[in-house]
């Protein structure tokens, strides 16, 4: 079976481009305008997009994408919640890969052969759970690999040779490259290292690599596209909502637009890096 | 190293963890990759440690002569005659320099942390004991110490807060989620992965992933060595029960640890119970959680329906955690260990009478141990013989106790 995240990055090869992969938390500031602002992604420019499943305790973020994922949780959100957005997505597009980020424990009392079932009916296609790495996995990657879905491995700047490999052989979709020993939406990743690491990758995995963590700027977005398949911007997205929001942390009328022009800007960015690269 | 599994098939209670960190069903290495080279790192580190005669020697020259070990086991007679039942013994592990039992695992992981070459050490705590601890053998060892501290524990905890500050300590007010310890927890993995070459991160509980509830308990079950050599020593015999209260479960399990092969033993601990196990607002995570992952292992929590981690409550910040230790997870379940709890006004109530009948003002912590064995140490026979935990000494609530009994005063007017 040739998967949606298959094809897009086979698309995006054929394109010579990058893609930008953007990640929101599913269900801030309140489910409709979460909605909305996701089914606005992909005409925005988002390749591949990582929905957040919101934790009360998300262990490896900075201090934006622990505010998103309490503004979520504070207006009602929950797993159940959080596959019916993609559902409902799915309805209206049936291209965009949506992989689900977050953190083990939700998944594991939902529990896990169920939300795995309702998450491939929703029309989920990978998954990234933080805190589960390749030592813990097999209660959930084998399952999740027979209903469909892929599971993404993280390697991070500490992932070193030795390890590389372990964390590779089971990972499929694409590989998650950390780009700074640290979390989320703190320190800005230098472009030269992340290029070493992710040669260094390359040469164990034919899998498209997507970079994330640190990544803001359109200045970064477009060194980064000519180092690897995807671009991954987080903290700068759900701070963008965080600027819309009132003084109440409710949506406004400027929330849905003031995210998508950023997405935008970030991926007109990502494609002038490919023009220019191809000229 | 041991490849033992956690079914009884090899008789006994203690050949856990397995080689993955489990404990039957709970333990592991739930954390982030960018952590995991490092716990391995950890465990090789510590399992080098364990088998070089030189680091046990010079940690009990340490344990001796600084943190001023053994800790006495004493008959409380007064509160034995109170309670009219079994012959009460404390172990007092309050008066460890430092005052409570935290220091005993700091001294370890410190020493540890020095072997590895790192220099900078990091640590969460709840009451501040763990904190005071982690800041006293960074003193004395010459490291940097930043301890990451909920603010509502460092309103809570002043005492320990200078404390620490004197010590040289830098202490980080924690803002997010409950702003207590699993807060102080979160933050401290954070920074620990933004930090990762030069930093040990030194858990103050028998938690996180593997290897910390087995090298924690190891260094904290002097505490049960010691009390079955005095207890020989007073007694000629064993003891009939041993009870510690359960805040991650580091001084109950130290002192169970080493009994648990012992049939006879019965072994109790005492959770948080709050305003209440009904209330809603308590800290017993086993009593009123469910299995589930958070902060590197996998334990009893206290969640929601959608697996979101709910705040704890406890007049105890040493106990105020939504979860357990996963080997004490892993007692219950196997039914080795049977789990208590004790409500707040019971411990105020335990810890006033302690405070009383022996002279020794203990932690609220250990308090909520003592009030369980008010009640069951009533029940045995005369010549049943109990030990129970001082984990710590109660300086630092005074405080806490003082406004408590203040508003429990107008509320009664
Ligand atoms: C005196 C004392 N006892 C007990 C505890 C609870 O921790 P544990 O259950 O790990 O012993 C604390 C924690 O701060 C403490 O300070």
């Amino acid at each position: 079976m040739v998967t949606r995240i298959d094809k897009t990055f086979a698309a995006l090869k054929r394109q010579g481009r990058a893609g930008l992969v953007t990640f929101i938390t599913a269900g801030d500031p309140d489910y409709d305008t979460s909605l909305a602002m996701l089914k606005g992604l992909p005409a925005a420019g988002a390749t591949v997009i990582e929905l957040g499943m919101p934790f009360s305790d998300p262990m490896a973020d900075g201090p934006a994408i622990q505010a998103s994922s309490q503004r979520a949780l504070r207006a009602g959100q929950t797993m159940k919640k959080t596959l019916s957005m993609v559902r409902e997505f799915r309805a209206e597009d049936d291209t965009t890969p949506i992989v689900l980020m977050g953190y083990y424990n939700p998944i594991y009392v939902y529990p896990v052969d169920r939300f795995i079932a309702d998450a491939v009916d929703a029309g989920v296609d990978g998954l990234i759970v933080v805190d589960v790495p390749p030592e813990e996995d097999e209660e959930l990657r084998p399952a999740a690999n027979a209903g469909g879905l892929d599971v993404i491995r993280l390697a991070t700047p500490t992932t070193d040779a030795k390890r590389l490999p372990a964390v590779l052989a089971n990972t499929s979709g694409f590989v998650y490259y950390v780009s700074i020993a640290g979390i989320t939406g703190t320190a800005a990743p230098d472009i030269a290292a992340v290029g070493a690491h992710v040669g260094r990758i390359k040469a164990h995995t034919d899998l498209p690599i997507a970079v994330g963590f640190g990544v803001k700027t359109e200045q970064q977005v477009s060194e980064l596209a000519g180092i690897a398949e995807g671009v991954v911007v987080g903290s700068a997205l759900v701070s963008a909502i965080a600027e819309s929001l009132d003084a109440g942390g409710k949506a406004t009328a400027k929330t849905k637009p003031h995210l998508l022009g950023l997405v935008e800007r970030l991926s007109a960015a990502l494609r002038h890096e490919a023009e220019a690269a191809a000229v | 190293m041991s490849t033992v599994t956690n079914t009884r098939a090899q008789n006994t209670y203690r050949g856990g963890p397995d080689e993955n960190g489990h404990f039957g069903l709970f333990g592991g290495r739930f954390v982030a990759e960018t952590l995991m080279p490092l716990i391995l790192d950890l465990e090789q580190a510590y399992t080098d440690a364990k088998a070089d005669p030189s680091f046990q020697t010079e940690m009990d020259g340490h344990l001796a002569t600084y943190v001023g070990r053994p800790s006495p086991l004493y008959f409380a007679e007064r509160l034995t005659e109170h309670c009219g039942g079994a012959k009460i013994y404390f172990k007092r592990e309050e008066l460890n320099h430092t005052g409570a039992h935290k220091v005993n695992n700091v001294l370890g992981q410190i020493m540890l942390a020095l072997r590895m070459g790192k220099t900078r050490i990091i640590a969460e705590t709840g009451a501040g004991m763990h904190g005071v601890a982690t800041a006293t053998l960074c003193a004395k060892f010459g490291l940097p110490c930043i301890i990451y501290m909920g603010s509502v524990d460092v309103a809570r905890q002043k005492p320990n807060v200078l404390r620490m500050k004197i010590l040289g300590a830098e202490i980080r007010a924690v803002e997010s989620g409950s702003k207590t310890l699993k807060d102080a927890m979160n933050e401290a993995l954070r920074d620990w992965v933004a930090n990762v070459h030069d930093t040990f991160y030194c858990i103050g509980t028998v938690a996180g992933p593997h290897p910390y509830p087995a090298m924690v308990r190891d260094f904290q079950s002097v505490i049960g060595r010691e009390t079955r050599e005095q207890m020989l020593a007073a007694e000629g015999r064993l003891p009939d029960s041993l009870i510690a209260c359960i805040g991650g479960g580091s001084n109950a399990m130290g002192l169970f640890h080493p009994f648990l092969d012992e049939p006879g033993i019965e072994i109790y601990g005492v959770e948080a119970a709050g305003h209440g196990l009904d209330s809603g607002q308590h800290a017993a995570s086993i009593a009123g959680g469910r299995p589930g992952v958070l902060h590197g292992n996998r334990t009893y929590l206290l969640m929601d329906e959608d697996g979101q981690i709910e705040e704890a409550h406890s007049i105890s910040a040493g106990l105020d955690y939504p979860g357990i230790g996963p080997e004490h997870a892993w007692l219950n379940d196997v039914g080795r260990v049977e789990f208590l709890s004790a409500t707040d006004d019971e411990a105020v109530a335990a810890f006033q009478l302690c405070s009383k009948l022996e002279g020794i003002i203990p932690a609220l912590e250990p308090a909520h141990a003592l009030a369980r064995v008010i009640d069951i140490a009533a029940k045995k026979p005369k010549d049943h013989l109990m030990v129970v935990n001082v984990s710590g000494r109660g300086d630092k609530d005074l405080d806490s106790v003082a406004s408590y009994l203040d508003a429990q005063t107008r509320g009664a007017n």
